[in-house]
């Protein structure tokens, strides 16, 4: 499903260079729930910004589903992500002036859909994580558990095969971390979706099936 | 998605109320002065009543006449020697006719003294212009032949001497002399010289006989049998010039003219003089842009200028909008799009706002029966200002926001 083959990041300003990522060699398979960890720094960000095409390696090659994308240009990138991948942020990344459902339907812009077909799939995705009473709200009216379900509903809305989720749970209290886990627990479970969930919580990275461990830029398992 | 794009346009617009403001000002001001500045050149340029075939129409205006040494030099509107015997005669014209400037006299009305423009003319002015008459009609052929004192005035004069009441046969002094009144014709604008007169009275009714000269106070109006036939008419004209006898040819042997549009022959005084008959219109018309464009620049800078600055508010956007599949350009399409919608609401208040200025110029009566409207040609330009507005003012902030890399985008800052 998802290859990383030697990858390596660097970054370069004038004076200084910083190696982000070294030698990072990763495989996970089709509905596979992956977590990774690591202190602060260590490149965990990085690694999901190029597992999510956000950002390229500086070496090395990524592969999904069997094509490599090292070498796909803008446009080419964005269809990948939009039919994909689906991301979920810890700061949520709302558009405040959107509603719920608004919200929800902006992967789905970027599709040859019908509005009435996307409404339609925004809404299936809203009731998938419990927010169908909500569509008009904006974010600013809801709580940070629900504007992250929110998210997640923006995630799987256009049905995406990978989950990729920077530290989902960080802005939330226990209680509502463990929502939004149990939430992309049954995603992984019932729609087979791979989740590579990006965590500091141990308790949370104990209930994924692998744990990947950056320390300074490098995989330590 | 475009419904997408207006409802966060709309939204982005109503939270920042004051950048909202100051962009919707300086749009809508700037249309404002563009719109009420193209409707005075199209009211004096553009086709309306009664000069309705302007397509087919050219004039005499001014007239050159020049010493052998070319030291000396006078210029004038056209003599009625050189009219009557040189453009009366041509022969590619469909029609010409010949006719007086406008000239202020005073009649009185109850002992008071009304001042009026008197235009002397002929039979053919009445066929070559289309004036909406509102009662009576044109003198003829035979009035001019005969010096009939028979006059047509405009609703203007018809109210100041007869108020509401019919004006024809009824008998009117002008200059120390009695006119019979035979039609009443809409007020024409004073931006139109060739048209344009408070009365209008036979050629052989002006006061002594019109010097034989070169120069003097008239002009004529030619009209071509159709566009194509112009170029022929202006060779004919310019071979007409040719043959121009000087009454004293030590004294000017060389006369200089045109007949051409009044534009350009205001094109030629702006960038010539009387003595070079070129054609200078498409450098008249080619300034007017670049100063429209100058014009428009200023807004379009303050746009881009705050459309950069509020790039980096909505960087968590673009961020989220990129990893959820937005192309560069489709962002592009995006932010061009709120920039053609603001630009468009400010072309609606500009259109109001210069509906309002053009009518207060009308009744201000500033410029003489001028009376100004928004018609479609102008709506058009309007239109047209607005969306290169948009898309102006719209692009290079929506190239710029497009590069924005993803990952920093989403922390909320630009690389």
């Amino acid at each position: 499903m998802i290859q990383l083959n030697n990858i390596e990041k660097v970054y370069r300003t004038d004076k200084i260079e910083t190696v982000a990522l070294s030698n990072i060699n990763l495989q996970v398979k089709e509905g596979e729930f992956i977590s990774i960890m690591g202190p602060s720094g260590c490149g965990k960000s990085t690694l999901l910004n190029i597992i999510g095409l956000l950002d390229a390696p500086t070496r090395g090659g990524v592969q999904l589903n069997g094509t490599k994308v090292t070498a796909y240009r803008d446009k080419q990138l964005a269809r990948m992500r939009n039919e994909q991948l689906g991301f979920i942020f810890q700061t949520f990344h709302l558009i405040p002036d959107l509603s719920v459902v608004d919200n929800v339907e902006i992967p789905l812009l970027y599709r040859k859909l019908s509005g009435a077909e996307r409404r339609k799939m925004a809404l299936q995705a809203l009731e998938r994580v419990g927010l169908i009473s909500r569509v008009h709200h904006f974010p600013s009216q809801l709580s940070g558990g629900q504007q992250q379900r929110v998210a997640i509903a923006r995630a799987i809305v256009g049905k995406p095969r990978i989950l990729l989720a920077d530290e989902p749970t960080g802005n939330l209290d226990s209680q509502m971390g463990d929502e939004i886990m149990n939430i992309l627990m049954d995603l992984n479970k019932n729609e087979k979706t791979t989740v590579v969930m990006v965590t500091h919580d141990p308790r949370l990275s104990e209930k994924t099936e692998r744990i990947i461990r950056l320390f300074d830029g490098r995989q330590v398992n | 998605m475009l419904k997408n794009y207006l409802k966060i346009a709309l939204k982005v617009l109503l939270r920042r109320k004051f950048f909202t403001f100051i962009s919707l000002f300086g749009v809508s001001f700037t249309l404002v002065v563009l719109m009420v500045v193209t409707a005075m050149l199209d009211h004096a340029f553009g086709p309306m009543p009664p000069e309705t075939k302007l397509d087919r129409s050219l004039g005499v205006f001014t007239v050159c006449i020049s010493s052998p040494d070319q030291q000396n030099s006078r210029s004038a509107a056209a003599g009625y020697r050189l009219l009557d015997r040189y453009v009366r005669t041509m022969s590619t014209p469909e029609k010409v006719t010949v006719f007086t400037s406008a000239r202020q006299i005073y009649s009185y009305q109850n002992g008071q003294k009304i001042p009026l423009f008197i235009k002397f003319t002929d039979g053919e002015f009445w066929e070559i212009l289309d004036f909406e008459f509102l009662e009576g009609q044109a003198f003829s052929h035979d009035d001019e032949k005969n010096a009939n004192f028979v006059a047509v005035i405009n609703e203007a004069t018809r109210k100041k001497f007869f108020g509401n009441a019919s004006a024809v046969d009824k008998t009117l002094e002008v200059d120390g002399r009695n006119f019979r009144v035979i039609g009443v014709v809409k007020n024409v604008p004073n931006f139109r010289p060739t048209p344009f007169a408070d009365i209008w009275a036979p050629l052989s009714t002006a006061k002594g006989k019109p010097p034989d000269d070169l120069l003097g106070n008239f002009h004529a109006a030619i009209l071509a049998k159709n566009r194509a036939d112009l170029k022929a008419v202006k060779e004919e004209f310019q071979d007409k010039l040719g043959q121009v006898e000087f009454a004293d040819p030590k004294e000017f042997n060389t006369i200089v003219s045109a007949a051409e549009t009044q534009f350009e022959s205001v094109a030629r005084g702006f960038f010539a003089n009387d003595r070079t008959a070129g054609n200078y219109a498409t450098q008249l018309l080619a300034l007017l842009i670049f100063l429209m464009i100058l014009f428009m620049v200023l807004p379009t800078v303050n746009l881009v200028n705050i459309n950069i600055s509020r790039i980096m508010e909505r960087a968590s956007e673009i961020g989220v909008r990129k990893a959820f599949g937005a192309s560069s350009w489709t962002l592009v399409g995006q932010f061009v799009v709120e920039n053609v919608l603001l630009t468009l609401i400010g072309g609606v208040i500009g259109f109001v706002l210069a509906f309002i200025v053009l009518q207060m110029l009308t009744s201000s009566g500033l410029i003489q029966y001028a009376e100004f409207h928004l018609n479609y040609r102008i709506f058009f330009y309007g239109l047209a200002l607005a969306v290169f507005f948009g898309v102006f003012s719209g692009v290079y902030p929506a190239w710029k926001m497009s590069r924005l890399h993803p990952v920093a985008a989403l922390r909320g800052r630009s690389i």
